[in-house]
């Protein structure tokens, strides 16, 4: 069925010209959007534990500065966003696009359209957002060097090839271009590229490091070891509507096209996803536990922000708050499933947050765009990620593993990330008490 | 068990791409991606399951 593999230019795509005023704004928004990578950076450290608190947010800062060198080095080029050409498999009659093929170190940026600019500083922002991810997973026992070595292996080479399928002209962009699907497949904030992504990779990153220790011990049900700072979380939160509001409305302007006039509903779309999300994990831990959870309901309104990634620019006002509600109804509850049934241990959460919610977002994108074949592309979209790119990522990083541990040894979990990595604490005026909670 | 669960998820990927080119009714497009996320979903539950600690095991 493969007739050849060759190198070959993308095919053309009708983008319409972007206006000044239009560059302008979308520039504004791009600069804003960071706010929502530091709220998930206020979320991660939060939700660890008060001897690792410095160390992750360190991490975070830390992984964001290894995230853009290794992007602009290598990553770009394999992405695609400034060239033209791509390396493409010839099969069945169509062509495959699979890896893009641009100018190494950012050559030609100058001379890049405005819409390439743009683009390419939003991929910036997405594999800064999504390096974060397996970092909070990885919370209280991922060595830093660990979680820069998974930096720079997601931000080299697996972030550049997702985000050619999607962004570039890749094979999964041409979906409706060669067989009729919709639009292809549409990912206008990045719900597969960064959140889908980062949950696969915090995934793989939780399976090779594995748990806490004392997290399920020998006997009994697992033991619960909460965040240290809900403040933090929950004004990461707030931190992080800021930024989602800003990241979509660019997203759609950047990705879909998207007129000025359509920005607002994408902005209020946003709103509703994330106050739908919260409102329903609020109701399902008040029903579960008696009282609402502080840190599953800010889980829930990140999950609601995660699922407007996908669908805000696409959906009604009432398709994003049913969005949210389901959204906010699983969030809780896979939770509880990973922890106490399948045995993973997710301080963070954000194997469900970004990479369930992200795949629920996909789904509904492909529901509430009503275009013929779009919930086709979709799904074959998301069978991309999990298939083909969870393998892989496990592949590289149980082979990172072996060069660079990925697990602080017993005696540095034991005192803490930050006494253990950094020779001091977040908080040097407390007083840190043995743990009593291992058995 | 891992590693068969790992191997199992690229093959359902395999298939909804063969739906693309096999079919041209949408209907059973979807139908044949649906198994092929299928077949991805139960890759992802072995891989899972092989990940798990057994119980009573040496955990850290």
């Amino acid at each position: 069925m493969i007739s050849s593999v060759s190198t070959a230019s993308l095919p053309m795509i009708p983008v319409p010209a972007m206006s000044d005023a239009v560059f302008a704004l979308t520039l504004v928004l791009l600069l804003l959007a960071p706010l929502a990578i530091a709220g998930v950076a206020l979320i991660n450290t939060g939700l660890g534990r008060s001897r690792s608190a410095a160390q992750a947010l360190l991490g975070n800062v830390t992984l964001i500065a290894v995230a853009a060198i290794a992007f602009a080095v290598v990553g770009a080029s394999f992405a695609g966003t400034l060239g033209t050409a791509q390396a493409s498999i010839h099969a069945a009659g169509k062509t495959w696009g699979v890896l893009g093929l641009g100018p190494f170190l950012l050559h030609g940026l100058d001379a890049a359209t405005p819409q390439a600019q743009l683009a390419l500083l939003f991929e910036f922002l997405g594999i800064a957002m999504a390096a974060m991810i397996p970092w909070g997973s990885g919370a209280d026992r991922l060595r830093l060097p660990g979680g820069c070595a998974v930096t720079a292996v997601l931000a080299a080479i697996v972030f550049p090839l997702v985000a050619h399928w999607i962004w570039g002209g890749g094979f999964l962009a041409q979906l409706g271009a060669n067989f009729g699907l919709g639009a292809g497949f549409l990912d206008a904030g990045g719900a597969a590229t960064v959140h889908l992504l980062g949950g696969i990779s915090a995934l793989a990153v939780v399976w090779i490091a594995g748990p806490r220790r004392g997290k399920f011990p020998r006997e009994g049900l697992s033991t619960a070891l909460p965040g240290h700072n809900a403040v933090y979380v929950l004004f990461g939160c707030l931190l992080a509507l800021v930024g989602w509001l800003a990241w979509n409305a660019a997203g759609a302007v950047i990705w879909l096209h998207a007129p000025l006039a359509a920005l607002p509903g994408t902005a209020i779309n946003t709103l509703l996803s994330a106050a739908a999300a919260l409102v329903t994990s609020f109701s399902v831990t008040r029903i579960r536990f008696g009282k609402p959870d502080a840190s599953l309901c800010a889980n829930g309104w990140l999950a609601g922000l995660v699922t407007s990634t996908a669908c805000a620019a696409l959906a009604t006002p009432l398709e994003s708050i049913f969005a949210g509600v389901v959204a906010g109804i699983l969030t809780p509850l896979l939770v509880e499933l990973l922890e106490i049934a399948l045995s993973i241990d997710d301080p963070s959460g954000a194997i469900i947050v970004h990479g369930a919610s992200g795949l629920w977002g996909l789904v509904a994108a492909g529901i509430f765009s009503w275009q013929a074949g779009q919930l086709t592309a979709q799904l074959v979209g998301i069978a991309a990620l999990l298939g083909v790119i969870l393998p892989l990522v496990y592949l590289l990083f149980a082979l990172l593993n072996r060069v660079v541990a990925f697990r602080v040894d017993p005696d540095g979990e034991r005192i803490g990330m930050d006494l253990h990595e950094l020779g001091g604490g977040a908080y040097p005026e407390f007083v840190i008490h043995r743990d009593e909670s291992y058995r | 068990m891992k590693y068969a669960g790992l191997l199992v998820m690229p093959a359902g990927f395999l298939l909804t791409l063969t739906a693309l080119v096999l079919f041209t009714d949408s209907t059973e497009r979807l139908a044949f991606v649906v198994c092929g996320l299928a077949v991805v979903a139960m890759g992802l539950v072995v891989a899972v399951r092989g990940h798990m600690p057994a119980r009573g095991a040496t955990r850290p």
